[in-house]
């Protein structure tokens, strides 16, 4: 990879490129899915190919190819610079990125067993396993389970002088049960939505999920939820599981705090975003509660945003986002972290693949735990009446991320501190910042999980992207309930 | 393998052919099917009327698939060289021997036996765009801003790409195409406007008659207004239409009655929609785009999926079709045959109609939106919708905003700006509802894939919430 680099940097410098970075990527996966007692798709692939990044002319350009013939990068080298010599004729202002050190390491993201040693033989008898007991449950109509590994290698060099290589590990796992009758279709799925569970670790993930031992239960809960009485409209105390919380955050937190929506760079595609840069350290955001971090190194846990540098070669960091309710930090790059006065980039850069530039993603943007002992089974005795919500099944938020609506497959009755009647169809609905600031209770340490979210779409040429949100399960006062259901 | 210099020329279906020999050589399963797909992608992208990201990609992908008995299986590389060809071979085989039997494994498709109507969807003029052209464009694009005090940001995107399926009874089809699109946002102090366009033919966008239009949106919708939620008459722009109306045609395949997860199970053969309502897919379609076949190589055939209203035809997989007719549901659920919308085996979904052409019925009796507000006394015109999410599969009720230019329409004018609204709205209740169409055009949306589709007033279409703009 070092000759592949050096043949790159080497043409765009003589090009005239004053900075150029290049991500060569090896990546490997496997996808194996199960459907009503077959195997529904069973699939390996592998990609490889580099993308170069050139700033000429004061503006950007990039091209990418996988073909890693000297002749072929050094061309797909010059053509970076072409593309953004096309890029400079149509700018405001000249490019000035914030500085940034070289770094020379290799790091490799910590798992004890490799998903690709484990034989097909034993995922899929595992999956059929999970899928025989969703449908032992009568009323099941339909039964899905998955199980995907990846293995992500980039070769990340630059003309600062970086030479970093990562790999990654990102394992997911879960599934569903469908329960059709009459005229409703009611679903369940474990350990969450999208798919189930995802981290960057090991095959080891699966067996800590106990995916066998949790679905004749969540087969019941999809079949009794034809039973169940409608979830009430009205204003109510509301209590959100850990994912569905990890999924409000994505959404009312995460995105709203990239800085490229911020400045305007997305606003045809994703949108822009309420916290202008005159609310830095100015908007009370949420309650005295709501302390929220984008976190992407180790210590934070293996989440989908962990790593040690960026896809610009910015090392992994931890930034308030919310400090104690006080909005203190935003996601940013080398390019846009001068507008908002800070000296270097927070390090949130990351690419889909090698054919991909890099983008601001949310990293692990988390909610940290209480500093006093509470369950959930606590939280919800100390509420007198309200509302618990489970697993996301919609989620939707305006251009700017203020006013959002979220369903869960499943939620309870909350009565004089206990779960009561189960209710189906379950929605609320609210605006970010007073929503955040009705927070009055958030579970501990030991009822946090740190959550991964596969499918975050950014970016044109879209980009999906992995994050990690950790969440405790949390209460939130006088929210509007159920206005999904109103008059359709 | 494809060289650098040959892969900038375009795959051929002859190299595909040559690549598809040599991963033969490679087999030892009972049948073999390659796909190859993949081209050269260029997008330049624009903000603060400024062009930030400019992006350029080569990739060409080989995908095999390898039956043995009734077990299949896929391996999917983007090396092209022999070892890593021979390896993705081994891996789609080691990988289908341990599958379990599948009774409804179809074999591989044969040959066809005739050719459907030709598509010519590639145009050298698109094929040959540079970075300079676009860049060209969006100069005009941001000159159109500059001239209205407004900010842009958009796209303008363009390729050329080729793709193949071959397999070892013979088939061999092969498709090439261009593509191009321009989306255009125009933000002003409080407001914003939208447009975008798409075609396999640049020549047919119009980069400044775009740009102007989103910027009379911006400047016609600046201090916007607060209406309070309700039912209201909104006239819906394509792309609103067709990002909301995406949401169902994943239903008509046949695999979602069987898996009882399609609001049409047990609706086949009903009259769901207003009377109005006709639905074709139809790859062939002069504003359609994409190959003439499935994920297997069987040729796709029109078929009507609504005829006045009535859900009339599902489309089907050849693997699907043979299921339907055994299943309990053939008898409800009209012709079955397969209908070449299958997706690349082996996959969950089954199958579903991309080609969407709405018939807006004959010309007399279609309106255009001029037309439309000028008839309606209160109601909204919506440009663009997004974030859209189901919220309930089975009455189709869909939640998500208003965006990029929502007016208020009194007395048969637009007054003012409205801040944007969020709906929970039943699709089959919508499109009852459908008071008057236009004329179905290409439309492209953020939400769904493209169609064809009109524009259309609908009654009592249901707002629950208004957020801040």
């Amino acid at each position: 990879m070092k000759d592949i680099a050096s043949w790159i940097l080497n043409t765009a410098q003589a090009r005239g490129a004053s900075y150029c970075d290049l991500r060569a990527v090896d990546e490997r996966a496997r996808t194996i899915a199960t459907k009503n007692g077959k195997v529904g798709h069973a699939s390996n692939s592998e990609s490889l190919g580099v993308g170069i990044r050139v700033i000429a002319d004061g503006a950007w350009g990039f091209a990418a190819t996988q073909e890693l013939s000297r002749a072929s990068v050094e061309a797909t080298a010059a053509r970076a610079v072409e593309v953004a010599r096309a890029s400079a004729r149509v700018k405001q202002h000249e490019l000035q990125l914030a500085p940034e050190k070289a770094y020379v390491d290799e790091w490799t993201t910590p798992y004890k067993i490799d998903p690709f040693d484990t034989s097909i033989s034993d995922n899929i008898e595992l999956l059929l396993k999970v899928d025989s007991e969703l449908r032992a449950v009568e009323g099941v109509t339909l039964a899905e389970a998955l199980l995907s590994f990846r293995r992500y290698e980039q070769w990340f060099f630059s003309s600062l002088g970086s030479d970093i290589h990562q790999t990654k590990f990102i394992t997911g796992a879960g599934y569903s049960a469908y329960a059709f009758a009459g005229t409703e279709i009611q679903k369940r799925s474990y350990p969450n939505s999208f798919g189930g569970q995802y981290q960057n670790k090991g095959y080891e993930l699966v067996q800590e999920l106990k995916l066998v031992e949790n679905a004749r239960r969540i087969a019941e809960e999809a079949v009794a939820l034809h039973k169940a009485d409608q979830c009430p409209q009205g204003t109510f105390d509301i209590v959100l599981d850990s994912s569905q919380l990890g999924l409000q955050i994505h959404e009312s937190v995460g995105h709203p705090i990239e800085l490229d929506r911020v400045l305007g760079m997305e606003a045809n595609f994703a949108g822009t975003s309420f916290l202008t840069t005159d609310k830095l350290r100015t908007l009370r955001y949420g309650s005295d509660l709501v302390n929220v971090v984008a976190d992407a190194t180790l210590e934070h846990g293996p989440g989908l945003g962990t790593f040690k540098y960026d896809d610009e070669g910015v090392p992994a960091q931890c930034t308030p986002i919310i400090t104690h309710g006080l909005f203190t930090g935003y996601l940013s790059s080398r390019e846009t972290a001068p507008a908002i006065g800070a000296d270097h980039s927070s390090g949130t850069m990351r690419a889909e693949g090698w054919n991909r530039i890099p983008l601001i993603r949310m990293t692990n943007i988390s909610i940290l735990p209480g500093d006093k002992p509470l369950t959930l089974d606590a939280l919800i005795a100390s509420t007198d009446h309200g509302i618990f919500f489970k697993t996301n099944r919609s989620w939707s938020i305006d251009d700017k991320r203020y006013n959002f609506q979220f369903g869960t497959e499943i939620g309870w009755e909350i009565k004089g501190g206990k779960l009561g009647r189960m209710l189906k169809n379950p929605s609320y609905s609210g605006i970010t910042t007073e929503f955040w600031n009705s927070m009055d209770a958030i579970c501990s340490r030991d009822q946090w999980t740190l959550w991964g979210t596969p499918n975050c779409g950014k970016g044109q040429p879209m980009q999906t992207m992995g994050t990690g949100h950790g969440a405790s399960p949390a209460r939130f006062s006088k929210v509007k309930v159920g206005s999904a259901y109103k008059g359709t | 393998m494809l060289t650098h210099e040959a892969q900038s020329q375009m795959l051929t279906h002859a190299q595909a052919e040559e690549i598809f020999l040599r991963l033969s050589r490679y087999s030892n399963a009972d049948g073999l099917e390659m796909l190859i797909a993949g081209g050269h992608s260029a997008l330049t992208r624009f903000a603060n009327n400024t062009i930030h990201q400019n992006v350029e990609e080569e990739n060409y992908v080989v995908s095999v698939r390898t039956v043995i008995g009734r077990k299949t299986a896929r391996a999917t590389t983007n090396k092209l060289d022999d070892e890593s060809l021979r390896r993705a071979v081994e891996s789609a085989e080691a990988m289908t021997e341990v599958q379990v039997e599948d009774p409804d494994l179809v074999p591989l498709a044969p040959a066809p036996m005739s050719e459907g109507p030709p598509t010519e969807r590639y145009f050298e003029n698109t094929a040959a765009l540079t970075p300079a052209d676009r860049a060209s464009a969006v100069e005009s694009i941001v000159a159109i801003a500059k001239k209205n005090g407004l900010t842009t940001a958009g796209i303008f995107s363009s390729s050329r790409s080729a793709e193949a399926i071959m397999n070892s009874r013979g088939l061999s089809v092969f498709h090439a195409q261009t593509s191009s699109e321009i989306s255009i946002t125009m933000l002003a102090g409080d407001s914003s406007g939208w447009q975008k366009a798409n075609s396999p033919d640049a020549r047919n966008l119009d980069a400044v008659a775009l740009a102007e239009t989103a910027a009379g949106k911006a400047r016609d919708s600046a201090s916007p207004r607060e209406a309070s939620p309700g039912k209201y008459t909104v006239i819906l722009e394509p792309a609103a239409v067709l990002d909301l109306v995406g949401f169902m045609f994943f239903d008509f395949g046949g695999m979602a009655i069987l898996d009882q997860r399609s609001f049409l199970t047990n609706r086949v053969g009903t009259k769901l929609f207003g009377e109005n309502i006709t639905v074709d897919d139809d790859v062939y379609h002069p504003l359609q785009s994409g190959a003439p076949y499935d994920g297997e190589g069987v040729h796709r055939q029109r078929v009507r999926l609504i005829e006045n209203g009535v859900v009339q035809n599902l489309v089907y997989a050849r693997a699907t079709a043979e299921k339907m007719k055994k299943s309990e549901h053939a008898a409800k659920v009209g012709h079955i045959a397969p209908t070449g919308h299958g997706f690349p085996l082996p996959n969950e979904i089954g199958e579903a109609p991309m080609n969407i052409v709405f018939d807006a019925g004959p010309e007399p009796a279609r309106r255009t939106v001029e037309q439309m507000i000028a008839s309606t006394d209160r109601g909204i015109l919506v440009t663009r919708c997004w974030y859209i999410r189901e919220v309930e599969p089975y009455e189709k009720i869909l939640t998500g905003m208003t965006r990029d230019g929502t007016f208020y329409i009194e007395g048969g004018r637009l007054r003012h700006g409205l801040r944007n609204f969020r709906f929970n709205q039943s699709l089959i209740h919508m499109l009852s509802n459908v008071a008057e169409m236009g004329t179905p055009v290409r439309a492209s949306g953020e939400e769904s894939f493209d169609m064809v589709v009109p524009p259309m007033k609908v009654r009592d279409f249901n707002f629950t919430e208004v957020t801040k703009f």
